[in-house]
C-alpha cells in the first residue's frame, strides 16, 4: 500500500531559500527508508515539511493518497508520528503519561483512555521492550532508554506511517543496533517507517531504501548496497570511497 | 498491565484530592471565625443554622468574613490556574499570570482613572460603590487592550519564546507610562495607586462577588477542558502539532482564559503577586506530576487554600491593623518555596 508520495516537492525557508527541489518520492508499507546527507543539507527540514509542520515552496504530498494540506491536524496525526531530535520540553511526566499522549488524536476532551487506548499503549510498551521502565518517570531516563520511549509514544499514536529524525543519535552501539533492529521489526509488520541518520554503515543493513541528500542536487534514491558498491553514496557524503563497506 | 497500574494511582489521588478538599474547607471555616473581632465559634454555627441573636456579628460574618474568603478562593484558584497555563504554554518556570503584560494594562487604566480622576476633580466626589466600579472597569478596560494586542501578534508569530519577549516588552512600555503619570502627580494620586497595587481581597461587596464569581467559574471550568492540550504542549510545540493540536487555536484559547481569569482578579482585588507564579510550582514539587489532568485540580484547590492561609495572616487576628495582602503572599510564600526546593534538592525538579 503507498502511504506517502512526494511529487515534485521543494522545500526551504521563505521565497528564496530553497534547500532542495524536484523531489519525487513515495513510501510503501513495509518499507524502511534511511535519509542521509551532510549536516545542514536539509534533512531535518525535508521531515517537517512531510509532516505538515512545516510551509513547503512548491509540489505535492499525498497522504494515503490524499493532498495532506486538505487535512486537518488531527487526521494527519491518526495517519503519521514523529520522533524528533532532543529531549522533550518537560520531562516532568511518566513513561505511561508519556506514551499515553500518543492517544491524544483519538481521545476526547479530558483525553480519557477508553479499552482500545489501553491496548495500543500495552501494545507499544511490549514491542519496544521497556516493560521495565514503565512506573519511572522521564527524567529518571538514560538518552537510550528515553528514546525507546518517545518511539513507543509514537507506536502508540498507531499510525501507517512514522517518521523519525535521528533516532540512534546519543546513543551507545548496543542501543544503536538495538533501536534500528526494533524499527526494522516494525517496518516488516506493515508500517512505513522514514529515519533520517548519519548511521551509514548500521542503517544500511536494517534500510530497504536510501535516500540520500546533497547541496544543490537532486536526491539519490537507491538500494543501500547498490549504492555503496557503485560508489555514488560516499560520492554524495563526500567521503573516501574505501571507508564504507 | 498499565490497567493495574492506573487503578492504583487512581486510588492515590482520590485520597489526595479528598485531604485538600478538607484542608479547604477547615481554611474556610477559619477565616470565617478568626479577624479583628472576636466572635465565638459557637455564633457562627449558629448563623449558619440561621439563628443568630446578634446583629452585629451577623453582618460582620456575612458581609464581610464570607464574601473576603470567597474572594480569596476565587483570586487564589484563578491566579494559580494562569500561572500554571502559562508556564506551559511558554515551557518556562518564571512565566506567571501576569507575563504577557495583563497587570501591567490593569495598572495604567487604574492609574489613568486616579491621576486625571484627581485631576478633572472628579474622582473625590465619588466614593464607595461608584468608584469601586470605575476602578474595576479601568483595570479591565487597560487589560483588555493589553490582552487584545498580545492576541493579534499570536497569530503573526509561530514561536512562543518570540510572544513571550512581545508581552514583556508591552508590559514595560506600558509600566513606563505609568511612571509617566506618577512622575506628574501629587503625592497623594500616588499613595492612592500605590495601595492599589498592594492588593486587595476584603474590599469586596456581594454586588462586585457576582460579578467576579461566575466569570472565573465559567474560566476554571474550561480550564479542565484545555488540560489536554497542555500536556500535548509539554513535549514542545512540534511534537504538539503531530499529535494533531490546532497550535494557534490552543494558545488563542490558552491566552484568552488566562487573561479572563488573571484580568478579572487583578481588576477586582489589585495586581496579587507570589500566587501565580509559585502555586504551580508547589503543586508540582508536592506531588509530583506534570501531568494537567491532575495539576488543574490540584492547582486551584493549592491556589484557594494558600490565598485564605495567607489572608488570616494578613489579618492579623485579634489586632486592629491588617497587613497588605501582597506583602504577605510573598513574605510567607517564598520561605516555603525555597524550603521545598532544598528539601526536594536531590531530585531532579524539572517543570
Amino acid at each position: 500500500m503507498m502511504l506517502l508520495e512526494i511529487d515534485d516537492l521543494a522545500i526551504g525557508y521563505g521565497g528564496d531559500k530553497i534547500l532542495s527541489k524536484n523531489i519525487n518520492l513515495s513510501i510503501e508499507s513495509g518499507q524502511l527508508v534511511g535519509l542521509v546527507g551532510q549536516n545542514g543539507v536539509g534533512k531535518s527540514t525535508f521531515i517537517r515539511t512531510i509532516c505538515g509542520l512545516q510551509a513547503r515552496i512548491s509540489g505535492e504530498i499525498l497522504l494515503l493518497g490524499k493532498e495532506i494540506d486538505s487535512q486537518n491536524p488531527k487526521s494527519i496525526a491518526t495517519q503519521i508520528s514523529v520522533v524528533l531530535t532532543g529531549r522533550p520540553d518537560s520531562l516532568n511526566l511518566s513513561v505511561i503519561e508519556l506514551i499515553a499522549l500518543g492517544r491524544h488524536p483519538y481521545s476526547g476532551w479530558f483525553g480519557k483512555l477508553k479499552k482500545e487506548d489501553k491496548e495500543k499503549i500495552d501494545q507499544a510498551i511490549t514491542q519496544m521492550e521497556i516493560n521495565y521502565l514503565a512506573k519511572k518517570r522521564l527524567f529518571e531516563l538514560s538518552d537510550g532508554q528515553l528514546q525507546k520511549v518517545m518511539i513507543a509514544r509514537a507506536l502508540a499514536q498507531d499510525t501507517d506511517l512514522i517518521i523519525l529524525d535521528e533516532p540512534t543519535s546519543h546513543l551507545d552501539l548496543k542501543n544503536k543496533i538495538e533501536v534500528l533492529d526494533l524499527l526494522r521489526k516494525i517496518a516488516t509488520r506493515g508500517k512505513g517507517v522514514l529515519i533520517s541518520t548519519h548511521e551509514i554503515q548500521l542503517s544500511s543493513k536494517a534500510c530497504d531504501l536510501f535516500w540520500c541528500m546533497d547541496f544543490g542536487k537532486e536526491m539519490l534514491i537507491g538500494h543501500p548496497k547498490t549504492l555503496i558498491d557503485e560508489g555514488a553514496l560516499q560520492h554524495y557524503l563526500h567521503i573516501p570511497k574505501g571507508i564504507l563497506k | 498491565m498499565i490497567e493495574s497500574q492506573l487503578d492504583e494511582s487512581k486510588k492515590k489521588w482520590k485520597k489526595v484530592f479528598l485531604l485538600l478538599i478538607l484542608v479547604l474547607l477547615t481554611s474556610f471555616i477559619l477565616s470565617i471565625s478568626l479577624g479583628s473581632v472576636q466572635i465565638p465559634f459557637s455564633f457562627i454555627v449558629n448563623h449558619f443554622i440561621g439563628s443568630s441573636d446578634n446583629e452585629v456579628w451577623s453582618n460582620i460574618i456575612q458581609n464581610f468574613r464570607i464574601p473576603k474568603t470567597l474572594t480569596s478562593i476565587l483570586a487564589g484558584s484563578a491566579l494559580a490556574i494562569s500561572g500554571l497555563q502559562m508556564q506551559t504554554l511558554f515551557r518556562n518556570p518564571l512565566a506567571g499570570p501576569f507575563i504577557l503584560g495583563i497587570s501591567s494594562g490593569a495598572g495604567l487604566g487604574v492609574a489613568l482613572v486616579i491621576f486625571l480622576g484627581f485631576w478633572l476633580g472628579g474622582f473625590i466626589e465619588m466614593t464607595g460603590i461608584g468608584r469601586n466600579w470605575l476602578l474595576v472597569g479601568a483595570a479591565g478596560l487597560g487589560s483588555f487592550i493589553v490582552l487584545s494586542v498580545v492576541l493579534i501578534a499570536s497569530f503573526r508569530i509561530r514561536s512562543g519564546v518570540s510572544l513571550l519577549i512581545i508581552g514583556l516588552m508591552f508590559g514595560s512600555a506600558v509600566s513606563a507610562l505609568v511612571s509617566i503619570l506618577q512622575y506628574f502627580s501629587q503625592a497623594e494620586n500616588i499613595q492612592a495607586y500605590v495601595i492599589w497595587t498592594f492588593g486587595s481581597l476584603g474590599s469586596l461587596s456581594w454586588g462586585e462577588l457576582n460579578v467576579m464569581m461566575p466569570v472565573i467559574m465559567v474560566s476554571l471550568i474550561f480550564s479542565f477542558l484545555l488540560s489536554k492540550s497542555l500536556n500535548a504542549l509539554l513535549l514542545g510545540e512540534n511534537y504538539a502539532e503531530s499529535l494533531g493540536l490546532n497550535l494557534k487555536r490552543a494558545r488563542m484559547l490558552i491566552i484568552i482564559n488566562t487573561s479572563l481569569l488573571a484580568g478579572t482578579v487583578t481588576a477586582f482585588c489589585g495586581p496579587i503577586a507570589f500566587i501565580g507564579l509559585a502555586v504551580p510550582h508547589i503543586a508540582r514539587m508536592l506531588f509530583n506530576t506534570g501531568n494537567h489532568l491532575l495539576l488543574t485540580p490540584l492547582v486551584i484547590l493549592l491556589g484557594s487554600i494558600l490565598l485564605i492561609v495567607f489572608d488570616i495572616f494578613a489579618q492579623l487576628p485579634g489586632m486592629q491593623e491588617t497587613l497588605p495582602i501582597n506583602a504577605v503572599t510573598s513574605l510567607f510564600g517564598a520561605p516555603f518555596v525555597i524550603w521545598l526546593i532544598l528539601r526536594k534538592s536531590n531530585l531532579n525538579y524539572s517543570f
